[in-house]
Formats: C-alpha cells, sequence, structure tokens
C-alpha cells in the first residue's frame, strides 16, 4: 500500500491527480500511469488510429483526459475517475461540436427568454436568476450520446470515444419551468430550444440549437444549472449556465446557454433534423420525441440501461477460494436502477450486487459484489448487467445503428485464476 | 503553400480555444499527395487529428461521405476541382486497408 501511495503521488506529476488515490487504490500500479484501454476493461478495440493518437492532457482547470481532438475540444474522462459515484468536475469529460468557444464572462452573461410560444420575452442576468427563482439541486449523469461509440463492430464515423464521454455530478440551478411559467407559456408551446455562446468558424455551418419537448422543458427536473458538485461550473462543462436535462443524453444539455425558446412549431435545424437520430422502433424502452419523429427515425432522447464495471482489468490475477470486489457504476435514464448482477463465468451464473446510496433516480448508482472464484478453469469471465426499474436490461451485444449510439454491451473481463 | 497553411491555422488559433494552439501544432498528417490540400481545407473548422481518429476503416466511399458533408451540411468552402485529390488522400492514407476489408 505505501509503494502504491507512493506511485500515485509520483503520477500526479505526469498528471493522474492524488486527489483519486482511493478510487485507485486496489488497483495495479500500471493502470494509473497509463491509459486504460477498452481491452483492459473487456470491451472491443477502438480504431487503430484513435487507439494509437490517444494522450492524456490537461485543458486549463482541468486533471489530465484522455484527449480524442484537439479542436474542437473533445477530451474523455479517464475510467479511474468513474470509481466513485460523482465525478469530479475537474475530471468530467468535454466535448463540443464547433470550434469558436468563447471565455463567458458571468457579468457580461445574459440570458434571452422568448420565441412564438411564451407570452412574454424575458433577459436575465445571473444574478436575476438565482434572486428571481427557487435554486434547486438534481443528481444526474450527463453521457454523451456517442459515449462507446468507437467500440461498434464495425466502427462508424464520429468521435471514437471509449467509455468515458460520461459523468455523474450533482446540478445545481433554477428549473427552467419556473423561467419558461414566468415568461408565459402558451399552451400551443410544442418544443422549447436552447442556443450556446459557442459557434463555428464559418458563418455556413449550422448553429448549434437543441430542443426538447414542452413536457420535458417543464419538468420540474430540468434546470438551467450554474454549479456541479458545489462549485461554479468549470468553463469547459458551460459556464456560466447550462441546460440540464435528466435523464437525456448530453446533446440537449447545452452549454454557456444565452436564448431560450418557447417554439409552436418543431425546430428543423441539422442538429435536430439530421443528427443525432436512431432508428424507429429499435431501441423501445426510451422516450418518445414524438414531434420530431419521421417515418425512419427519431431523436435519441434518455440513456438507456448501462453499468461500468471500473476495478478489474483484463488479466489480472484472481486466487481461487478467496473472495475478491467487482465494483462500479450503473445508471440509466430516469426510471432508476432496480438491480446489479455480476458474473464470473461470461454470463452463465449471477450474483446480486449490493447498491450504493440512492442519490436519486438520474443519478448513478454505485454497485458492489463479492465473488468467489471457486472453478477449476484457468480464466474466469467477469460480466455485469444493469437492470432498470422498468425491467430492461444491458445486451449482450450493440444493437447496430448508423451513428453510434446507445451502446449498452456488456463488459467481458477475462482474469486469469491461480 | 505553406504561408497560406501557416495563415490559417494562426486565423483558426485566434477563434480557437487558446489552451490547445501548442497541442494542435505538434499534430502532423501522412506525406502524400495533397497532403497540404486536406491540412489547408480540413483545418479551417477542425483540428486534424479528426482524420486520425477515424482510421483505418473508412472506405473510399466513405470518406467521400464524409468530405461532401462537410462541404453540403457544415458549409466548408472546398473547391470542387479539390474534392477528388482530398477523397484519395483519406482513402489512401487514412482508409480501410485493403488486406482488412471485409473482415470487420
Amino acid at each position: 500500500m505505501d509503494v502504491l501511495r507512493r506511485r500515485l503521488l509520483q503520477s500526479s506529476v505526469v498528471g493522474v491527480g492524488a486527489e483519486i488515490g482511493s478510487a485507485l487504490a486496489g488497483l495495479p500500479a500500471h493502470a494509473q500511469q497509463k491509459i486504460v484501454s477498452t481491452q483492459d476493461i473487456g470491451l472491443p478495440p477502438l480504431p487503430e488510429g484513435a487507439a494509437e493518437q490517444q494522450t492524456l492532457e490537461a485543458l486549463n482547470g482541468k486533471v489530465p483526459l484522455i484527449r480524442r481532438t484537439v479542436r474542437p475540444p473533445n477530451y474523455e474522462t479517464p475510467v479511474q475517475y468513474l470509481d466513485e459515484v460523482f465525478t469530479p468536475a475537474r475530471a468530467f469529460f468535454v466535448r463540443y461540436h464547433l470550434a469558436n468557444i468563447p471565455e463567458v464572462e458571468a457579468r457580461n452573461w445574459r440570458l434571452q427568454v422568448g420565441g412564438e410560444g411564451a407570452a412574454n420575452t424575458a433577459d436575465y442576468s445571473l444574478d436575476d436568476l438565482k434572486r428571481s427563482f427557487e435554486v434547486v439541486e438534481v443528481a444526474a449523469v450527463c453521457q454523451c450520446s456517442g459515449n462507446r461509440r468507437g467500440l461498434f463492430q464495425p466502427h462508424v464515423p464520429g468521435v471514437q470515444w471509449g467509455v468515458g464521454a460520461m459523468g455523474n455530478a450533482r446540478w445545481r440551478g433554477v428549473r427552467l419551468r419556473d423561467v419558461l411559467n414566468k415568461a408565459g407559456l402558451k399552451k400551443e408551446a410544442i418544443e422549447v430550444s436552447f442556443a450556446g455562446a459557442d459557434g463555428a468558424p464559418l458563418e455556413a455551418t449550422p448553429k448549434f440549437v437543441k430542443s426538447i419537448p414542452t413536457w420535458k422543458a417543464i419538468d420540474p427536473d430540468t434546470l438551467i444549472a450554474f454549479e456541479m458538485n458545489g462549485e461554479v461550473l468549470p468553463h469547459w462543462n458551460g459556464y456560466p449556465a447550462r441546460i440540464v436535462v435528466p435523464g437525456w443524453t448530453g446533446t440537449y444539455w447545452m452549454k454557456h446557454v444565452t436564448t431560450i425558446r418557447a417554439l409552436v412549431a418543431p425546430e428543423s435545424n441539422f442538429w435536430m433534423k439530421a443528427a443525432y437520430r436512431i432508428p424507429i422502433g429499435r431501441f423501445p424502452a426510451v422516450d418518445r420525441f414524438v414531434s420530431q419523429e419521421t417515418e425512419l427515425n427519431t431523436p435519441i432522447t434518455g440513456n438507456v440501461v448501462n453499468s461500468l464495471i471500473t476495478n478489474v482489468r483484463s488479466g489480472q490475477q484472481w486466487t481461487r477460494g478467496k473472495p475478491v470486489e467487482v465494483r462500479g457504476i450503473a445508471w440509466d435514464d430516469g426510471r432508476g436502477i432496480a438491480a446489479v448482477d455480476v458474473s464470473i463465468d461470461g454470463g452463465m451464473t449471477w450474483a446480486r450486487a449490493k447498491l450504493g446510496a440512492d442519490e436519486g433516480r438520474y443519478s448513478a448508482r454505485r454497485f458492489t459484489a463479492t465473488v468467489r472464484p471457486m472453478a477449476a478453469r484457468a480464466t474466469a469471465v467477469v460480466v455485469a448487467r444493469a437492470t432498470n426499474r422498468a425491467g430492461t436490461t444491458q445486451v449482450f451485444d450493440t444493437i447496430a445503428n448508423p451513428a453510434g449510439y446507445h451502446n449498452n454491451a456488456m463488459q467481458r473481463i477475462t482474469v486469469r485464476l491461480a | 503553400m505553406k504561408l497560406v497553411l501557416s495563415l490559417i491555422l494562426l486565423c483558426a488559433a485566434a477563434l480557437g480555444a487558446p489552451a490547445t494552439h501548442a497541442q494542435e501544432a505538434k499534430l502532423r498528417l501522412k506525406d502524400g499527395a495533397a497532403r497540404d490540400k486536406v491540412m489547408v481545407n480540413c483545418s479551417v473548422c477542425h483540428s486534424i487529428d479528426y482524420v486520425a481518429m477515424n482510421s483505418p476503416f473508412l472506405d473510399r466511399a466513405g470518406w467521400e461521405g464524409s468530405v461532401n458533408k462537410m462541404i453540403k451540411v457544415f458549409g466548408a468552402p472546398i473547391a470542387a476541382e479539390d474534392v477528388p485529390a482530398i477523397v484519395s488522400y483519406l482513402a489512401e492514407n487514412y482508409g480501410r486497408k485493403p488486406e482488412t476489408a471485409g473482415k470487420k
């Protein structure tokens, strides 16, 4: 342990923060100083090009994250940080579509509220927002729609994410519903759209504007947030304010939000009509977004039920007959995690894991299972399977879709038995 | 060409995120005909690590689709006469390798 500690402290020089020591305790030392590959945690490989060029690098105010692209910045949270139920803000993943990202100053920031579906327009400073509305908090997973895209076989183009385009945090802000009600939301308002301060280098590029159905916008858990985990939002996660849509994928969580509009007709820009879509009927367990549906496809909505084993690595050695802990986190779209089962024989038999504290239905849930490998075989294949309160579970193989969304295939981590 | 490239990168850098300039300057594309064309055109909107990240699994039609999406959807001002050379460069240097085609 002392050796491990020392290595951890040394490793902070090369970038892995020492404050995650507790999360790393018990992991082999080598796992703390290099990027944990997706094969190391029992998942398929990234494309060769993505695996070759990935590197740990710290953006301003962040610990070193796995760099996927420099500009626009796309940086992934290393799996070590996902071992705890809440992901530190400084380790939270970064995802942008468009490269012009202004450093917004809170004192200059304004939020415009309006649209044809609102009776009035309004204009708020950050202080106005905090003074005018009740400040509330919700724990929720923010996960990129394309988290684990890089693990689809065959590969599909896009940012080749491993497992870390996600995080779980306590988001603090005001209810979008309260702000919309103040603006006089009309009954014909069908969607609510968001725009942020970031933009494209080219005027011709479609503005990144996203919309959600009104029913989701007036959900009391949908927020305009200005803090995460009790700290001011990091620049890279949307400072000074971002939209939080608990249960739904990150594409709707507009960062540096500047404009909120109630719409009487569906938003029809590229980011809604063409991007972020899944084939209709292929993922039936998630929310519908009826005003945007076509015969072929529909916008991605909620996170499919998923889990991540964080403390087991391919090729590590377990001793027969000796109890060993398998742990990680599980999450879904807000139905809530009902159970996580763990198998060490590739899914033939299962043991129920113990769930950690319930931080709310949109939060990730920690799980731990103590297993005792007895098999005479040379290896054990470790699998975790989360089930939510609606009874849906993870899949053994990914469900193909053109943009590589909703990858909730179970890990299969092979460990050696001695 | 080098000058044009530097100017474009400078502009991009001036508009982009300050913390990442130095890192972007270190990125390299493989040598090959039309490498500079790819660099100049693609770097207007994004760093060139997007190319290697998406390799080597797209075939020629896949890269052609990506380039056309950049032009038609995102408004990239790529001259029509440059498109075939750019697509060829991407397919040859970052495309699915013939010996593995069909296996994945």
